[in-house]
């Protein structure tokens, strides 16, 4: 099934990117400012950050479709500048919009671009075939690509960065405008190919989504990464759970606030819009002790949760941002363990 | 963290470098796709099957009395010169069309790819021959309903088609490169109209130069446009490959020397 097999020469290299210093300027605006990144092979690395962050522009470097202003990236040791045409013999590049032609149905789409990356004429057939049907396109195959849904046309785009099964494969928002279902179904298809020993390299403005899938996570803001490690190691800098609490009545959200700060020994903080205080915890069993004495004080409480942080507010807690431009998804913080009351 | 690499192997064959031969394949490969695209979108061609017929019909029953005396005698004198202006006037779509779809994503993935960087513009240019090909038979065709018979026979009017349609090709080079350094589509068309406009009709394709202003006869001979007619009317009469065809080749030929390094280094810097 390998038609083409294509990696470093000599030996294997423990990194698939290395960029150190990126910087591009687009008029007065400094896109990506000084981006250093580090990706080992063979795991999932995702650039985590708001529109405009950076994050396209710095993946159109690494993919070189766009020159840096400074700095230098190598892919598996070559350099994208002065060694492009072998960077792109060990990349596939899925851009933020569907980079397959519209006007030609989804096989003819599949077999330009075999034949372009050198495979025969039969060959490229019975590619395009086996990958509309591994990536459940065979019914649309002759179809034009008008008709398609945009899941379709994000699938068909996937499958184009696979024909030459390249080392390196860079996921520009890869599943931003797809419906939940179809959705889940492109993180599948993402974490199989990762199986399959490639490297992924993908930006996101999800957070569940680089919570789902990357082994590591660069967070970008205003061009620079401001937090780099596992996913993990970025929510424990937030601390390791915290509280959600709400209470009836309003009036007692004062007395709440302090007896909080009382038991668990850390400051609370009280959103304004919906009375909820929130409160970092070190340790989940005293919330025991904070219920009992919310009950002697005669606070009811209209919902209750103890949860992981989210990296949602490690994202907040690190950028400092409005929650406004950060988007989240319904299915943000699945490690919530909520315990309703009332 | 694991350090092993990617599960395919090790075959050194990367080479920072497209050979020849792939550089042609590549082309023919994007040639394909332009073929695939004329296919699906007909209606592109409404402008090389239209205008051939309309305006071979037009400008010889409307000059070929005052010009010639008739039609019949008018026929060898305008059917070279709507031939090459229709042609060329063809070519400037190739740029249009290049710039519109240029816009599209599929180009980002044309640059990604490990492909020859000339070959998604050779390959459009290459595929738009069969454009020229199409407004060449018409025009012909039209010009044979219409009682036009060349006296050198049916050769010489295969090798002076083949000859526009090389020159055509050669000139959509110029509006590539105004296709891949404009900003939209529609500022594509109205430079090259801009251009177009006088160098079609300052030309020996109409009327005899003889009729003109001296000073204007100097621009007529000297466009470039006015050798390949007289190329072409040389070809198809007498049967002669004299020096209008030399000079309409080398002018062709420096056309395509000079702006397909331009072309490829200005859509290689657009991003």
């Amino acid at each position: 099934m390998v038609i083409h097999s294509k990696t470093t020469k000599g030996m294997a290299k423990e990194w698939a990117v290395e960029a150190k210093g990126l910087v591009k300027t687009f008029g007065n605006n400094r896109a990506v400012d000084g981006v250093d990144l580090q990706v080992k092979a063979g795991s999932i690395y995702g650039v985590l950050g708001p529109n405009g962050a950076g994050k396209t522009t710095t993946i159109r470097m690494l993919a070189t479709l766009l020159r840096p202003d400074s700095g230098s990236a190598q892919i598996f040791g070559h350099d994208v500048a002065k060694e492009a045409q072998i960077v792109r013999q060990l990349i596939g590049v899925t851009g933020q919009y569907a980079s397959v032609d519209e006007s030609l149905s989804a096989t003819e789409n599949l077999v330009i671009f075999s034949r372009l990356l050198g495979l025969g004429r039969g060959e490229a057939k019975r590619k395009a075939v086996e990958l509309l049907e591994e990536f459940g396109l065979s019914e649309a195959a002759k179809r034009p690509l008008k008709e398609f849904s945009g899941g379709m046309r994000r699938r068909l785009d996937l499958a184009a960065s696979l024909i030459s099964q390249p080392p390196l494969i860079f996921l520009d928002e890869p599943t931003t405008g797809l419906d939940p279902r179809t959705r889940s179904q492109m993180w599948d298809t993402i974490r199989r190919l990762v199986k399959t020993g490639s490297t992924v390299l993908l930006t996101t403005q999800y957070l569940d989504e680089a919570d789902q899938l990357a082994d590591r996570v660069a967070v970008i803001d205003h061009g620079r990464v401001v937090a780099e490690g596992t996913v993990n190691e970025l929510k424990a800098s937030v601390g390791t759970s915290s509280l959600h609490l709400n209470i009836e009545d309003p009036g007692n959200l004062a007395q709440a606030k302090r007896i909080i700060e009382e038991v668990l020994g850390t400051k609370a903080g009280i959103t304004a819009e919906a009375g909820t205080i929130t409160a970092p915890m070190a340790n989940a069993d005293s919330v025991t002790d904070l219920l009992l004495a919310l009950r002697g004080a005669g606070i009811p409480l209209s919902e209750f949760s103890v949860q992981k942080p989210t990296l949602d507010e490690v994202f907040l807690t690190i950028t400092g941002q409005d929650k406004v431009s950060v988007k989240t998804s319904e299915e943000a913080g699945a490690t919530k363990k909520e315990v309703a009351i009332g | 963290m694991n350090h092993t690499t990617t599960g395919t192997s090790v075959n050194g064959k990367l080479r920072n470098y497209t050979s020849l031969g792939q550089t042609i394949r590549n082309s023919l490969t994007m040639a394909y796709r332009g073929l695939l695209k004329i296919k699906r979108t007909p209606e592109q061609l409404f402008d090389v099957t239209l205008q051939p017929i309309i305006f071979t019909l037009m400008f010889t029953y409307i000059f070929g009395g005052a010009i010639s005396g008739d039609v019949q005698s008018y026929l060898p004198v305008i059917i070279p010169g709507i031939l090459v202006q229709t042609v060329i006037t063809t070519s400037l779509v190739t740029g249009v069309q290049l710039r519109e779809d240029m816009d599209k994503g599929v180009f980002d993935r044309f640059k990604s790819l490990p492909i020859a960087r000339i070959a998604p513009l050779a390959g459009a240019l290459l595929a738009d021959t069969v454009r020229y090909t199409i407004a060449t038979t018409l025009t012909f065709a039209m010009g044979y309903i219409m009682g036009y018979r060349p006296e050198a026979g049916l050769g010489t009017v295969a090798l002076a088609s083949v000859l526009v349609i090389f020159c055509a090709w050669a000139i959509s080079w110029i509006f590539a490169f105004f296709g891949v350094i404009a900003r939209t589509a529609s500022s594509v068309q109205g430079i090259s109209m801009l251009a177009l406009f006088p160098l079609t009709f300052l030309s020996n394709a109409f009327v005899p130069v003889e009729t003109m202003p001296k000073w204007l006869q100097w621009f007529v001979n000297a466009n470039p446009v006015s050798h390949l007619i007289s190329a072409v009317r040389e070809l198809t009469q007498s049967g002669t490959v004299g020096q209008h065809l030399f000079i309409s080749l080398a002018g062709a030929a420096v056309i395509v020397i000079v702006f397909a390094p331009l072309t490829v280094r200005a859509y290689m810097r657009k991003t």
